[in-house]
């Protein structure tokens, strides 16, 4: 299992990848992020989850740091993830831990199929 | 239509907002036939017939509105299309009505748009609402009041805002709803009582959200010069426009920035030629606290990072602000039913341009209503003038 961010020509990475970059460059290449630790800029706890998610379900938006990586265009790309529990500051650096289901598959609106349910969830290093 | 003409709002009503034992069809006619009657328009006069609604598939799994409304309230053979997209449903219905006028391929357009949500439990209803997320978003378990969770935080920490200031968002929306004979809530609530809610997406509690509702609204709109054979209370939808944002939400540069209000922001005032400084009244999508501030924001109603000390200083209050804001109540109090609410916002702002918003009344020549779909995914910003 990887978490994987794409590079594209014009120097921008995304996470998750798209066909194209913001700027419409074709992708060159990919970077993993589960290999890197991450920085909060912002995170919830969610009390009030749907169908087939863990509650409370706590959350955050984390900056990967990838400038030792990648040398030049940018060298930070940000993701939405799970986090352990709420026990996080923002600024806190957290380090992904695989999880096989971070949400029950089927359980919602979503077809089980058309997905994958498995991926990482952050904790403080 | 004429090179000259303009494309006026003649008629506007709206259902009882809230718990509903009506279901999609039956809100949607209500809400239609009252506006036609409004207006002094029969049912066969309508040439496009447009059903503004984002879920009527996965809530009740009836689809096909749009031709099942024609039928119900008499308007057939009229043009019908149903517009989905998402919370801003409404407001792109005003865009396609609007197109539809300007245009000339109508002359009398009739918008509808409805939602039946209250059948569901809160988890069915937000995990529907949440499948516009992208697989990375919809896999993790995010909802949209998660979200606006973070994007609260960050805007607090960022810019040093009091938890207060959102609270004080909803008590104002509260206060104004309870005016509002349509609103889903018409009690005033007061700030310790929102700081003291249960919390819903940590540092949001209850009250910083819009509840799930039933219920519909509509608009009709032609050419300024059939609007005179009507009615010489009219308004005109003086400049509209729509845009997007990014999909996956954390991929925005600036968490606190919604690409799609500040472009139709824009492209709403580069149209009607009016600015921020113009404007009379809003009604903002309050479908959470947070959202109130980034849109007075993108807009140009205040700088980034300073709309909450406006709603300290009582700015956008009803009755002694500069520019009342959610005179209506705003989708807080009033209710989101998806579909409705953009609709809703609309004949708030007409109501307050022709002079028949009652107890909620300003003087107002000129106001804006500004739909937001998803988390700021697609957003529609639209302008209207009272005639002159």
């Amino acid at each position: 299992m990887t978490m994987e961010a794409t590079r594209y020509d014009d120097g921008t990475i995304s996470y998750p990848g798209h066909p194209r970059s913001r700027n419409g460059a074709e992708p060159a290449g990919t970077i993993d992020l589960s290999e890197h630790t991450a920085e909060v800029v912002t995170w919830t706890t969610s009390t009030a989850t749907p169908p087939g998610v863990r509650e409370p379900n706590h959350l955050a938006i984390v900056e990967f740091d990838l400038g030792d990586v990648v040398e030049d265009g940018e060298t930070s790309v940000r993701a939405l993830v799970q986090l352990e529990n709420g026990d996080v500051e923002t600024g806190d650096e957290v380090e992904p831990i695989y999880t096989e289901e971070l949400r029950e598959p089927g359980a919602g609106i979503r077809e089980p199929e058309s997905q994958d349910w498995d991926g990482y969830r952050f904790e403080p290093v | 239509m004429t090179e000259t003409d303009r494309v006026a709002v003649i008629g506007a009503s709206m259902t009882q907002f809230g718990q509903r034992e009506e279901w999609i069809l039956e809100l949607l006619s209500e809400a239609g036939l009252d506006c036609l009657s409004n207006a002094g328009v029969e049912a066969d006069e309508v040439e496009h017939l447009y059903v503004s609604n984002m879920t009527s598939g996965e809530f009740e799994g009836m689809t096909g509105v749009m031709n099942a409304l024609a039928h119900d309230i008499g308007a057939i053979p009229a043009y019908t299309q149903r517009v989905d997209q998402t919370s801003s449903s409404g407001g792109a219905g005003i865009y396609a009505a609007w197109q539809s006028i300007q245009s000339g391929a109508s002359e009398m357009t009739l918008l509808v748009g409805g939602e039946k949500m209250t059948h569901r439990t809160t988890g069915e209803a937000t995990d529907i609402i949440a499948s516009i997320a992208h697989p990375v978003e919809y896999k993790a378990g995010v909802t949209l009041p998660s979200f606006a969770g973070m994007t609260a935080r960050h805007y607090l920490e960022r810019f040093d805002a009091p938890r207060e200031s959102l609270a004080k968002v909803a008590a104002k929306n509260h206060r104004n709803g309870v005016d509002n004979p349509h609103a889903q809530f018409q009690k005033e609530v007061d700030v310790e009582t929102i700081l003291e809610s249960p919390i819903v997406a940590d540092p949001l509690r209850l009250y910083d959200f819009c509840p799930i509702t039933d219920g519909s609204a509509a608009m009709l709109f032609c050419p300024e010069s059939v609007a005179k054979e009507y009615t010489d209370e009219y308004a005109i939808a003086a400049g509209v426009d729509g845009a997007t944002d990014t999909h996956v939400v954390h991929e925005r540069e600036d968490p606190t920035v919604m690409g799609g209000v500040v472009e139709s922001g824009q492209g709403a005032y580069e149209m009607s030629g009016y600015g921020p400084e113009d404007i009379d009244v809003a009604e903002l999508h309050d479908m959470f606290t947070i959202l109130e501030f980034l849109q007075m924001e993108g807009l140009g109603f205040a700088e980034q990072g300073e709309a909450w000390e406006l709603v300290e200083e009582g700015y956008t209050e009803r009755d002694t602000g500069e520019l009342p804001v959610n005179t209506s109540g705003g989708l807080k109090s009033k209710g989101h039913p998806l579909g409705a609410s953009g609709v809703a916002q609309g004949v708030e702002i007409y109501e307050q341009l022709v002079g028949e918003a009652g107890d909620r009344q300003v003087e107002a020549d000129v106001g804006l209503c500004c739909n937001v779909g998803g988390f700021g995914n697609c957003v529609i910003t639209t302008i209207m003038e009272a005639a002159r």
